[in-house]
């Protein structure tokens, strides 16, 4: 049972990351939109992301009622030393959630009102990316350290740090190229098409930018990334299954295959989690000192494990169903219509 | 103010916060389908605009809620780490499923919401039904992660260990029953009341007569029938406080002295100094009757609690009072409604009836909040009754307060935000519905 749990914490991580992540990415490309084009994204946007934005966000909570209920530890232990960055990125769920909601449902829609919306949703979308990345990142930065004494270098430097930064900029990357492939399907003028065509193009060449970054700042904080994802069998097909997909996207994307290219995506993102997530499993996190916290020996007693598993299971039984039937719908009747 | 001061008037004031949209998030969507319902049936369109117009006000309420949710679901790692490190995997079961009822709610608003005209119609009803039932299973759960807090039960506690635990024990405590029933009725009285209570304004003031008589017939019908069960369902929740917290009970009834034919006290300004009520109205041996069926056996006061194990006292009986005269009141008008329904049909446009029900708006969810902090204030020190102290569970982070006053501002503003968007709504609803 240890195991479903687990496989259910990866799996509602990952979905958060693509399904969240193209959201949050939607209003990343909202925000480097010139004004000309933003109601146009918008629109597009809205339509796509309406009927399901709501559940997209559900898998978060997912994630951290496994973290809870199933390991308590680990949980506390994040919300103590990254109690800021986490905060900060709430306040983004936060403000994120409502403007989106309140920009549909305000009665009137007069330019004051929504271009208020739109400014806190624009940005709340680049902010929360940012954080989320930073808290993964600090998770195996090994900066954490519960020997520190001073403010500073227990609540701050536990996430302040290059490697922590650059990982939030690559995360903010990575949305904002999901969100562009899944809009580019969603367009319905070439014009759009070609515009979102271009988007993803250019948020692939800034992931890959901080993507790069990222090796930088690892070594610079001593974090092994590199002997991580090179030094293992698995990661390194991982990452050489990520570029080549990549290379196939590239060629793709003039081809106008939107679900091909939709996957491959998907499959990248996931190749970059798996190749990182792989080498130190089980732990997930690194603390100064070696201490690492992890899910094979830091977790709540096997009763409780057993039945959340249980639960996990018979909930995905009544969820996935339902989920599928909600994408499928709106997808295929949005399609039918036009 | 003191960091521990400043966590717990964060985590209040957010579940304080929360605990108005899950209300709404509850039992809205049961009016909405009520609505759907008699649209189909009778085909009247007026019946398709106040199912819109509701559902139009939910998606605002839902997502106030659920990211003030997702708030809540951090927040109790944040600011109470050592709390979740051993409660987490012994009271979390309910929020696992809590979290599977979520995601169906989720799915189901989105069918709900989008799905207008889109599919079949029994469907698109079907999908507004599982909304409401999704949202009061997800209520009750919480609820009963929140009694184990009251009524710890499914596991062992030796030395500080916790072991043999069992987490569906702990959901099936002792005091879940009365907590949910009680919690699930107030919504309905809460959200009933405050709803009918907008739309007899707006009768009130003519507008809409039409349109804003059928809703407030379908909110009032579950409000006032609510409010009859509620103070039936309290009884049954003092009773259950009377054996497993006696602190709390005696903190609510400021009854400090344990004595035969204890006294119920109405009103009153508790003294903790001298250990002295004044200015209440005292009814000898009820108390006992209420808590022991008899008039005579005494009820356990909190000279039989160590000074350090007590909750505030006036904090506690002041919301206890305030809860329990607004149920009276509500119990009164609910009464009224059914008996004018039944015998005095011109009453329910007379103004003074009208009045009567625009002044209970807010009241519902003002006994809501009050009745929690009797719940929560009545349970301190303890974060677990008996197990652990809440100032043993907070974060050593310094600077909460800072943390304190940014969610202050925020659910200030949201709370501001969300009046506005609902007034532009109601001001709307001529223009957006008055086409036939
Ligand atoms: C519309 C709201 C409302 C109304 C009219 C009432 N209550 Fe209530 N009460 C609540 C809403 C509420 C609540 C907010 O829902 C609480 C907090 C925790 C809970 O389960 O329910 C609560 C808690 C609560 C408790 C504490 C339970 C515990 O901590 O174990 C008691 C003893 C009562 N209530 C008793 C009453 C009585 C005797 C009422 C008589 C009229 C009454 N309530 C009306
Ligand atoms: C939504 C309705 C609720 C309201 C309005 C509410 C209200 C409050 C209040 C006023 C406090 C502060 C008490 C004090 O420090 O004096 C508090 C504390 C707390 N509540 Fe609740 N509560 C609610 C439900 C819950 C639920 C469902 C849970 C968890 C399962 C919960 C967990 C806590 C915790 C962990 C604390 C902090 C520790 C403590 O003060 O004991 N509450 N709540
Ligand atoms: C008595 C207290 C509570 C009740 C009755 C309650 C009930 C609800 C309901 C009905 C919703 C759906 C929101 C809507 O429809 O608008 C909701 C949302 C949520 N609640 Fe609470 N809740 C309570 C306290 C808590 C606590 C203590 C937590 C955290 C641990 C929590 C976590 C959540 C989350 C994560 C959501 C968002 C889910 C979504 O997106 O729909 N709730 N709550």
């Amino acid at each position: 049972m240890l195991y479903v749990v687990i496989i259910f914490l990866f799996f509602s991580i990952l979905l958060y990351f693509l399904l969240g992540g193209a959201d949050f990415g939607a209003g990343i490309i909202e925000l480097f939109t010139s004004t000309d084009n933003k109601s146009r994204t918008r629109r597009t946007m809205y339509k796509a992301i309406g009927p399901i934005w709501e559940a997209n966000h559900m898998w978060l909570i997912i994630a951290v009622v496994i973290m809870f209920v199933g390991f308590p530890v680990i949980y506390s232990d994040m919300c103590t030393y990254l109690h800021i960055p986490l905060l900060i990125m709430l306040l983004g769920i936060t403000a994120r959630g409502t403007a989106f909601s309140f920009r549909n449902y305000d009665a009137i829609k007069d330019d004051k009102m929504q271009d208020l919306y739109n400014y806190i949703f624009v940005y709340s979308s680049f902010i929360t990316p940012l954080f989320l990345g930073i808290v993964a990142g600090s998770v195996i930065s090994r900066q954490i350290d519960p020997d520190a004494t001073d403010y500073l270098s227990t609540y701050i430097f536990s996430w302040l740090n290059w490697f922590s930064v650059m990982v939030g900029f690559f995360t903010v990357a990575l949305c904002g190229f999901l969100a562009a492939i899944y809009l580019i399907g969603e367009a319905k003028e070439q014009f759009d098409v070609r515009r979102f065509t271009k988007k993803a193009v250019i948020m692939n060449a800034v992931a890959v930018g901080f993507g790069g970054s990222v090796f930088i700042a690892a070594e610079h904080e001593n974090v092994h990334l590199a002997h991580w994802i090179f030094g293992n069998p698995v990661s390194l097909v991982a990452v050489i299954a990520a570029s080549l997909s990549l290379a196939l996207l590239w060629y793709l994307l003039n081809k106008g295959n939107t679900k091909v290219i939709r996957i491959l995506a998907a499959f990248q993102v996931t190749m970059i989690l798996v190749s990182v997530g792989y080498r130190h499993f089980p732990n997930i996190v690194m603390v100064k000192g070696g201490h690492n916290l992890s899910l094979l020996k830091d977790h709540a007693p096997m009763t409780t494990i057993n039945d959340l598993g249980w639960g996990l299971l018979l909930g995905s039984l009544l969820i996935l169903p339902a989920l599928g039937y909600l994408f499928y719908s709106f997808q295929t009747k949005q399609s039918r219509a036009n | 103010m003191n960091d521990f001061i400043a966590a717990r008037s964060q985590m209040a004031l957010s579940l304080g916060f929360h605990i108005i949209y899950s209300c709404i998030g509850m039992v809205m969507p049961v009016f909405m389908a009520i609505s759907n319902y008699k649209y189909i049936k009778t085909k009247n369109p007026l019946y398709k605009h106040i199912t819109q117009a509701w559902s139009k006000g939910v998606a605002i309420f839902f997502a106030t809620g659920a990211v003030s949710g997702t708030m809540l679901s951090f927040e109790l790692g944040l600011l109470w780490p050592k709390f979740m490190e051993h409660a987490g995997p012994i009271f979390g079961m309910p929020f696992s499923l809590e979290g599977v009822a979520f995601f169906i709610e989720a799915i189901a608003l989105g069918f709900f919401l989008y799905g207008w005209d889109k599919f079949n119609k029994w469907f698109h009803w079907f999908t507004g039904i599982v909304v409401g039932v999704s949202g009061v299973v997800s209520g009750i759960l919480v609820v009963s992660a929140n009694s184990w807090m009251n009524s710890p039960a499914g596991f062992n506690y030796v030395n500080g260990q916790y072991t043999n635990i069992d987490p569906i024990k702990a959901m099936f405590n002792a005091a879940w029953f009365s907590e949910a029933l009680h919690m699930t009725i107030a919504a309905f009285a809460a959200t009933g009341f405050a709803v009918a209570g907008i739309h007899a304004l707006m009768i009130f003031r003519k507008k809409n007569v039409t349109f804003h008589t059928k809703s407030f017939k379908i909110a009032i019908a579950f409000g006032a029938l609510a409010a009859i069960l509620q103070p039936l369902s309290g009884d049954l929740s003092a009773k259950g406080a009377a054996r497993r917290q006696p602190a709390k009970l005696a903190a609510m009834e400021a009854h400090f002295h344990t004595e035969p034919y204890s006294k119920l006290l109405i009103g009153g300004i508790p003294d903790t100094v001298s250990k002295k009520v004044n200015y209440g109205i005292e009814l000898p041996g009820l108390l006992s009757f209420l808590v022991h069926d008899d008039f005579k056996t005494p009820v356990n006061g909190l000279d039989k609690i160590p000074q350090k194990d007590q909750p505030n006292v006036p904090v506690t009986h002041y919301a206890f009072q305030l809860m329990v005269a607004i149920g009276m009141f509500l119990l009164a008008i609910g009464l009224l409604y059914f008996f004018a329904l039944w015998k005095k049909r011109e009453w329910l446009n007379k103004s003074w009836f009208l009045k009567l029900f625009i002044a209970a708006t807010p009241l519902g969810f003002i006994a809501v909040e009050a009745g929690w902090t009797v719940t929560e204030v009545g349970r301190q020190p303890w974060i677990i009754q008996g197990v652990m102290r809440t100032s043993e569970a907070v974060t050593p982070m310094p600077g909460i307060h800072y943390s304190f006053y940014l969610f202050t501002l925020i659910y200030f503003t949201l709370s501001l935000a969300v009046v506005f968007l609902l007034s532009r709504q109601i001001k709307m609803v001529p223009e957006l519905y008055d086409h036939n």
